[in-house]
């Protein structure tokens, strides 16, 4: 579907404006963010509107990457797909280094989002929207043949279902003052 | 209208290669600003720097050399700055430069960059005393004992000298970037806006401001939008409008309150819901929002169309322009090459009859609102030869050439972008920055305006 993939690459071009925006001279520009912001906001929901729609039909193409992503998962406590991860962390880190910067350091009462424990909401939406958004460059840790993957600590886990996570990255972008 | 146009020559800003395309950041013009009688013109640029040109007085002797500009004075306004308390660097870049009407023999200005707003004196030195009688020509001190008769020191005159000095700094009153200044109608106070507040400072006091408007939410996750621009009413000092990056227009009564964070009026049209796209909520952010020297009308920018306001009508505009509309297929592309997020100024001419705004390709356009004709000029050095008549150009769609002399969309140059534009107070004469060039274009034809 043309909006679809349209949606997709919009995504996609604005997560790495997002992050170009970061080493930009004279700080982190808060229109420019908002505006930012808003078109992922609206091009992420006509991306799930869309895949919702069309779940049922795209069961074949998603497997590929549901194995690769639940093989991981069967070593390891559940984990989100880390593709979306960078965008988080970039946008999480961004807010870290501005919470500093916040004058009204109790201004936020965001939930903490990072911290959730794996109970929760974590096994929710298994399904084809929760597996790694494709138009995301994958950046998925790969084992070296011979190396083994050893049991992450729980509080290093992220655990989120793959919609949230791109809410976590719209929400946070803008507290990053 | 502004069809026979002849070009001054073009005046480059800080010196320039002729044959190779390179252009130093830090030269690229950031703001253009004629004075109250428009004798004078400012520019500032991203380096932080503030070039002043004087128009020179009509001559009997060389006709057509009357009314150029020349360069008057050259300073540095702001450095680069390091805020450590947030790992910030604060750029230097000249964001707005407003001048305060001339009450004596100095000139004042107003610049700022992202944070900090400064007071300028422009004064000119052309006299010198001369016969101190202690103190000799270094002015070193002289032995008293030489000194054997007094004289009175006399005036003498010396080349002309322009000086330059800070008067005012205003610093430490903003937390986001600062967009905008404006000079208020009472000569005594001013504002500056940032993207969430605007503070009013009196022109003497510098420690501290007062805060008019407010919009940052409790919770930063809940903001939708930001200021985006702010000015005064041209005659009544407690009325100003700001813009925001939704596309609607304030317009404040400081009379109502002390914090005017409820509009007096509210000006917005409603979006059409067909031409909703990914990009409705950019290109509907105002740019620039500039009050008719009467007072009566506003002009906004957006990214696609400039649009006259009538004060009195909040529900929609009382005319849109097209500036570019054949963008408005290729936002996604513009998108990807940041072009979207440009932000153009728009002006009025002195009697508000035509509004002027920038685009690509150097190409800035007229709209005469009377007769409803509009023009596409082009600010070239190709085009821009000394006495050359402006020839109008036109934009056609990708296959579509009709003359000559079209361009079409795919082949406009998205890197020339004329942001800034100035428009003399009372003639027609007008200022284009185009990235690193300053274009003054003169109607030789009609000096007034009609």
């Amino acid at each position: 579907m043309d909006v679809n993939v349209e949606a997709k690459r919009i995504l996609a071009v604005s997560i790495s404006k997002l992050y170009a925006s970061r080493t930009q001279r004279g700080g982190l520009r808060l229109h420019r963010s908002l505006l930012l912001s808003l078109v992922m906001r609206s091009a992420r929901d006509i991306y799930h509107s869309s895949r919702e729609s069309e779940a049922p039909i795209a069961a074949a193409p998603e497997e590929p990457m549901d194995t690769s992503s639940r093989a991981e998962e069967q070593t390891q406590l559940p984990e989100p797909e880390s593709e979306p991860q960078p965008v988080a962390n970039g946008a999480e880190a961004a807010s870290e280094v501005s919470d500093s910067r916040e004058e009204e350091s109790d201004g936020e009462t965001t939930e903490d989002k990072e911290n959730v424990s794996p109970t929760r909401q974590s096994r929710k939406r298994r399904g084809k929207a929760s597996a790694a958004p494709d138009f995301l460059p994958s950046k998925r840790a790969r084992l070296e043949p011979g190396e083994e993957r050893y049991a992450a600590p729980l509080g290093s886990c992220r655990t989120m279902a793959g919609e949230s996570l791109t809410t976590l990255s719209l929400n946070r972008v803008i507290p990053a003052f | 209208m502004g069809e026979d146009t002849d070009a001054t020559p073009t005046l480059n800003h800080h010196g320039f290669l002729p044959d190779h395309n390179y252009v130093t950041e830090a030269d690229i013009i950031s703001t253009v600003e004629f004075n109250h009688t428009g004798e004078l013109l400012a520019t500032g640029d991203k380096g932080g720097r503030v070039v002043i040109f004087q128009r020179e007085p009509e001559s009997q002797t060389e006709p057509f050399s009357q009314g150029e500009y020349n360069v008057y004075s050259t300073f540095q306004s702001h450095e680069p700055e390091f805020d450590y308390l947030k790992s910030l660097e604060i750029e230097e870049k000249i964001n707005k430069i407003r001048w305060l009407p001339q009450q004596n023999a100095a000139h004042f200005l107003l610049s700022t960059n992202d944070k900090t707003v400064k007071l300028w004196k422009v004064s000119e030195r052309d006299k010198r005393p001369e016969g101190y009688n202690l103190k000799d020509e270094e002015g070193r001190i002289k032995d008293l004992s030489t000194v054997t008769s007094l004289q009175v020191p006399v005036l003498k005159p010396v080349d002309l000298m322009v000086e330059v000095s800070p008067r005012r700094v205003f610093a430490n009153a903003h937390t986001y970037h600062i967009n905008s200044i404006s000079v208020n109608s009472d000569y005594e106070t001013y504002m500056s806006a940032d993207d969430l507040r605007i503070n009013l400072w009196h022109l003497d006091i510098t420690d501290r401001s007062f805060n008019i408007v407010d919009i940052k939410p409790a919770n930063m996750e809940d903001l939708t939008e930001v200021i985006t621009a702010a000015e005064f009413h041209p005659h009544h000092c407690n009325l100003f409008v700001y813009s925001s990056s939704k596309g609607t227009l304030r317009l404040c009564d400081m009379r109502e309150a002390a914090l005017c964070d409820k509009h007096s009026k509210l000006f917005e049209e409603p979006e059409d819901p067909s031409a909703h796209s990914f990009f409705s909520e950019i290109i509907s952010s105002v740019s620039d929002v500039k009050f008719s020297h009467s007072g009566r009308y506003l002009l906004t920018r957006d990214y696609l169309t400039a649009k006259v306001w009538d004060l009195n009508m909040e529900s929609k505009p009382l005319e849109t322009y097209q500036v570019h509309d054949y963008l408005r297929s290729k936002l996604c592309s513009l998108y990807e090459n940041d072009c979207i997020f440009d932000k153009f100024e728009c002006a009025w001419n002195g009697s508000d009859s035509v509004i002027m705004t920038g685009a690509y390709n150097n190409f800035f356009r007229m709209f005469d609102r009377n007769t409803k004709r509009d023009v596409t000029l082009e600010a070239s050095r190709e085009s821009s030869k000394p006495r050359a008549v402006l020839k109008p150009r036109r934009v056609c769609a990708a296959g579509g050439k009709r003359r000559k002399d079209d361009i079409s969309v795919d082949s406009l140059d998205f890197t020339k972008k004329i942001l800034h534009t100035a428009w003399h107070p009372t003639e027609n004469i007008i200022a284009i920055a185009a990235t690193n060039n300053l274009y003054i274009f003169q109607d030789k034809l009609s000096s007034e305006m009609h």
